[in-house]
């Protein structure tokens, strides 16, 4: 069986990335223009709260792409050697997206617009009891730093991966080489996980997303927010992996690896829906007025559509249609899943972000989408550069026969 | 159930197996089982088994769990016997959700173990007959099921063209059957086997 070595990205698969980015720098301009650039500050909120729900969505899904990386690595898993260069192309995303997260996070932060993060109005905290409680945690420096350090802490990590994997391509390993460069691996992916589980898993969603409704908080939410994005992120590798499948590249991987990309899928918008329901219905049960405002617009209140179709997608469509195994196997159905549940969550994010600025009405979700296809073609384009640039099959991997006689 | 006449081969490697398997699938024999002692991979692709349905059962009892659960409960506490707890309204799922999930989940566990059982024909105080008791320790045993016209010395020696060694007829009842062992009973004395040597 022949193999072909890279990637060749066509001048269709280019131009639909550009034309996507262009629709997303038009989105951004036009939204500018009836939202952003107005006196009113909610206006104004609603034009930021859109360029923070993507940037920070986005980031998040193809950073959650390296933890998956990281954390098969750690359990030694050989079967997603096949496909490994996908996901790390995927991952090379995150320096890219990371600076535009994070030059809007700070713009927002330092800017003179406290409707999103009504925490950075310092005259008001001083007034608000729970606020200047929180006042340790939610400042403007702290903000920043984490914030630097984080999206900082993630390219470098995710850097280092990458340049270990290609470091063996044009090499033939011995076994003493091959365990010392599992070793290597072990040790940087441990490394990221430990960083991964102080930031998405704790703080980093709390910083960015949660201080939105600054009065509320809920401990779960990181670990909320991190199935999202695990779920939306192992979404993205199977939509990428069955894009080059049906272009005749990644010829080691077939239906097994996809079927087991499925039940990932599968089992994490499970997890996902037991956290939000763990969320939820503490909340509900107690009934405490503080808390149930988080619910209350988007529950019963405007965002009740939005929620409950994003709950609709993310948890009854996998448990209905992921259920069997043939669905899992096939590549219709995958498209359509990950299609689906990356959107999915996506509304997700919308709910967290929008109902904390927009008290009046429902911004009008197609400029997001618009700014969403922005980013689609920014991920398109950055994960197809780094796919051209080296080689699809990492051939010394020492885990890479594993992978080919995987099947479940 | 009833006795059948079979021809067993033993197999030591899977390299031998796998090539006998579709040798003796291609020339038309009936191949009733083969014994492993631990699963091989592959295998019951091999010798072109269906996929289980054990997993459609499983679906069936949880989402039987789910329905007991939830009609249990609606109608306890919005029928029977309503009860305040906290002014919520008597029918407030949320709060049952958990119970719900606790209920899917014991009806397909518990269904599914009592369905694998039968399936595979295991369950305390039943027995099975064995066709070489190494088939538990280092030997894949095949068994061919005969009909009428068979010709067994022909298969004896196909089977042994491809590798098998021990070959030979045996009268074996296919089902399972509820006893206990007892040295007295003549049925069992008559499937006492020795190891082969």
């Amino acid at each position: 069986m022949a193999i072909r070595e890279k990637f060749i990205t066509s001048k269709k698969y280019n131009l639909i990335a550009i034309t996507l980015m262009v629709i997303g720098v038009l989105t951004i301009i036009g939204l500018y223009a009836t939202h952003g650039a107005k006196a009113d500050p909610k206006e104004q909120a609603r034009f930021w709260g859109s360029l923070l729900q993507n940037s920070v969505y986005f980031l998040l899904v193809v950073n959650a792409v390296m933890f998956f990386i990281c954390a098969t690595t750690l359990a030694w898993s050989g079967w997603q050697m096949s496909f490994r260069r996908v996901s790390e192309a995927i991952s090379a995303c995150v320096p890219v997206i990371g600076t535009i997260c994070g030059v809007i996070l700070l713009i927002i932060v330092f800017g003179n617009n406290h409707e999103l993060y009504h925490w950075t109005d310092t005259e008001h905290v001083r007034h608000d009891r729970i606020l200047s409680f929180k006042a340790g945690f939610l400042n403007k420096n702290f903000f920043t730093i984490m914030t630097v350090c984080t999206i900082l802490g993630w390219s470098f990590l995710g850097w280092k991966m990458r340049k270990l994997s290609r470091s063996i391509d044009d090499k033939k390993l011995s076994i003493e080489e091959g365990k010392k460069f599992m070793y290597r691996n072990t040790v940087w992916s441990a490394v990221f996980i430990v960083v991964f589980a102080l930031t998405v898993m704790s703080s980093t969603p709390w910083l960015w997303l949660m201080s939105i409704d600054a009065h509320w908080y809920s401990t779960l939410y990181s670990w909320y927010t991190f199935a999202s994005t695990f779920v939306a992120g192992v979404a993205l590798i199977t939509l990428f992996v069955i894009f080059l499948k049906n272009n005749n590249y990644l010829e080691l991987t077939n239906k097994e690896h996809l079927h087991d990309l499925g039940k990932f899928q599968f089992a994490f918008s499970i997890f996902w829906s037991y956290l939000w329901f763990a969320q939820f219905m503490l909340i509900w049960y107690a009934n405490i007025p503080e808390e149930t405002t988080y619910f209350k617009p988007r529950a019963q209140g405007m965002f009740s559509g939005i929620f409950w179709l994003m709950l609709t997608i993310n948890f009854v469509a996998p448990i209905l249609i992921y259920m069997s195994r043939d669905s899992k196997r096939n590549y219709a159905t995958l498209t359509f899943m990950s299609t689906l549940l990356l959107f999915g969550h996506w509304l997700d994010l919308y709910q967290m972000v929008f109902p904390g600025s927009q008290t009046e009405s429902v911004p009008f979700i197609l400029w997001d989408f618009g700014v969403a296809l922005g980013f689609v073609g920014v991920i398109m384009f950055f994960t197809a550069r780094t796919l051209s640039r080296y080689p699809l099959i990492s051939k010394s991997h020492p885990f890479i026969k594993e992978s080919v006689i995987h099947h479940t | 159930m009833s006795v059948k006449k079979f021809i067993t081969g033993s197999f030591y490697e899977e390299a031998k197996l796998f090539p006998a398997v579709k040798k003796v699938r291609r020339s038309g024999y009936k191949i009733h089982d083969i014994f492993t002692p631990f699963p091989i991979h592959g295998l019951d692709k091999a010798m072109g088994l269906r996929d289980t349905s054990l997993h459609i059962a499983g679906f069936i009892y949880g989402i039987t769990g789910t329905t007991t659960a939830l009609g249990f409960i609606t109608w306890a506490l919005t029928v029977d016997w309503q009860l305040d707890f906290g002014g919520k309204p008597f029918f407030s799922l949320p709060a049952w959700i958990p119970i719900t999930f606790e209920l899917t989940v014991l009806f397909s566990a518990i269904g599914m173990v009592l369905t694998f059982c039968y399936l595979c024909q295991i369950a305390p105080f039943v027995k099975k007959d064995h066709f070489n008791l190494r088939s538990t320790d280092d030997t894949f045993v095949m068994a061919l099921e005969c009909t009428e016209t068979t010709n067994e010395a022909e298969v004896i020696s196909f089977l042994e063209s491809l590798g098998a060694v021990d070959v030979g007829v045996q009268y074996k009842e296919t089902g399972w059957w509820l006893g206990r062992y007892d040295k007295e009973s003549k049925r069992i004395e008559q499937n006492v086997e020795t190891a082969h040597s």
